[in-house]
């Protein structure tokens, strides 16, 4: 019996050591590697953001002045999400929105939506989607440049009527075979654009406290 | 000695190829395979992440008592696999934008634990090392076959996405196949992943068939002659 209980102790230790040992070295790792993690992930989205705006149209850093966006249903967002005022000499050139197109042909699809102050787009990308690879991904830049579509289109240009996939009437491109992709992000395009104009002011607007 | 590496190596890349052999770790296998660029850069993550755990194991043997030895080897291969994840992350930020999805994959994969408790538990450390390193090779190249035959079959493309290992300038290495090749969805979607791998299968099995003929011709011969 006590050789039983020696074994179960010598077991349960090793186990425990085992443990031990491998928490030691997994936080050792990662207090090591997080400087420089952090500073990856912050320049991996910068880059993001800035693909949305012209280039030197902006002089701010894009990622310490982002600011909380409220959970909006005409952004799609569930859960508050975050909007980055771009400025130039202080004053505001443009505005990158978070937006989610939640009817994409596999789940979500996750937006970045540049506008200037004048209502016109800067740029869109798609930061995240599930959509089906070679047919609908082609939303992605990474597989084609189709999000270019939305360069310079503003609520009145098109008209609001015509926001809609050329198969629907509207006058945005598509690929054959892949409508459900492109009038998702179509979609999720024109509401960023509502939001925009409604909440113009105040996106605006805290821009200028943040310059004070 | 000699002989001993080198039947480590025949096993890991043919006799006992984890990919069509073995058959072990498909999840990631199939999942991952859509195109050369993706199945290589996994195969050759995972060949690493063997390599080390195998090693890990061997040195630690000894010490772990058999009733709890799964436990341990798993903590092992995951403890080693964030490791990997954490570093890479920090210091080859360009190799881990590549790879960096399909290393919290391997854990999942059960060749590594497979190799682990079947040979390294049993073998020294430098074997240990080999035959996990082998292994993964010979992983690494049933996924890249299979990940090019999809996208050549799928997209008519082969090399696509190299630009993510090798920079913007790689894009001119992309071999277009096919030209105006309208693409086959069965080959990117999982069915592709299973009817290739059957494939490859068919295909191994076919070539161990054929040199197993020469010989027995030999032997028949001479009942042959008389």
């Amino acid at each position: 019996m006590s050789e039983y209980v020696r074994n179960v102790k010598l077991t349960s230790l090793t186990l425990f050591g085992f443990s031990v040992l491998g928490a030691v070295l997994l936080a050792g790792t990662y207090n090591m590697t997080r400087p420089s993690i952090e500073k990856s992930e912050r320049d991996a989205k910068i880059k993001l953001i800035a693909q949305v705006l012209p280039v030197g149209s902006y002089d701010s850093d894009l990622v310490k002045s982002a600011r909380t966006l409220p959970a909006d249903p005409l952004l799609g967002l569930k859960k508050p999400g975050e909007y980055y005022p771009a400025t130039l000499a202080g004053k505001t050139s443009a505005v990158v929105l978070e937006a989610i197109a939640p009817d994409g042909y596999d789940g979500a699809i996750s937006l970045l939506v540049g506008i200037d102050p004048n209502g016109q787009l800067t740029g869109v990308r798609v930061t995240a989607h599930s959509e089906t690879p070679g047919l609908g991904d082609y939303i992605d830049i990474a597989k084609s440049r189709w999000i270019h579509v939305f360069d310079g289109k503003s609520l009145d240009n098109p008209k609001p009527d015509d926001w809609k996939v050329k198969k629907d009437g509207g006058t945005f491109d598509y690929m054959t075979g892949a409508t459900i992709s492109p009038r998702a992000v179509v979609k999720a395009v024109k509401h960023a654009l509502d939001y925009f104009a409604q909440h113009k002011a105040e996106l605006l607007a805290q821009e200028v406290d943040h310059g004070q | 000695m000699a002989s001993e590496t080198r039947d480590i190596i025949i096993n890991g890349l043919w006799k006992q190829n984890p990919g069509v052999v073995q058959i072990l770790g498909m999840c990631p296998t199939l999942a991952v395979s859509t195109s050369l660029v993706n199945g290589l850069s996994l195969g050759l993550a995972t060949a690493v992440v063997m390599a080390l755990s195998n090693t890990a194991a061997a040195l630690v043997s000894r010490l772990v008592p058999p009733a709890v030895r799964i436990p341990i080897y798993i903590l092992i291969i995951a403890t080693l696999v964030t490791m990997v994840d954490l570093l890479m992350h920090a210091y080859l930020l360009q190799l881990y934008l590549v790879l960096g999805i399909y290393i919290p994959l391997i854990v999942v994969n059960c060749i590594v634990l497979a190799r682990v408790e079947a040979y390294a538990s049993k073998h020294g450390t430098f074997y240990s090392f080999m035959d996990g390193l082998m292994m993964g090779l010979g992983l690494s190249l049933v996924l890249a076959a299979l990940g090019g035959m999809r996208e050549i079959f799928g997209k008519g493309l082969l090399l696509s996405g190299i630009d993510l290992a090798l920079g913007p300038a790689a894009n001119a290495y992309v071999i277009h196949v096919l030209p105006n090749y309208q693409g086959l969805l069965l080959a990117i979607l999982p069915p592709g992943a299973f009817i290739g791998l059957g494939l490859l299968i068919a295909a191994r099995n076919r070539i161990e068939e054929v040199r197993a003929i020469p010989k027995r011709a030999n032997t028949l011969q001479p009942q042959q002659a008389t």
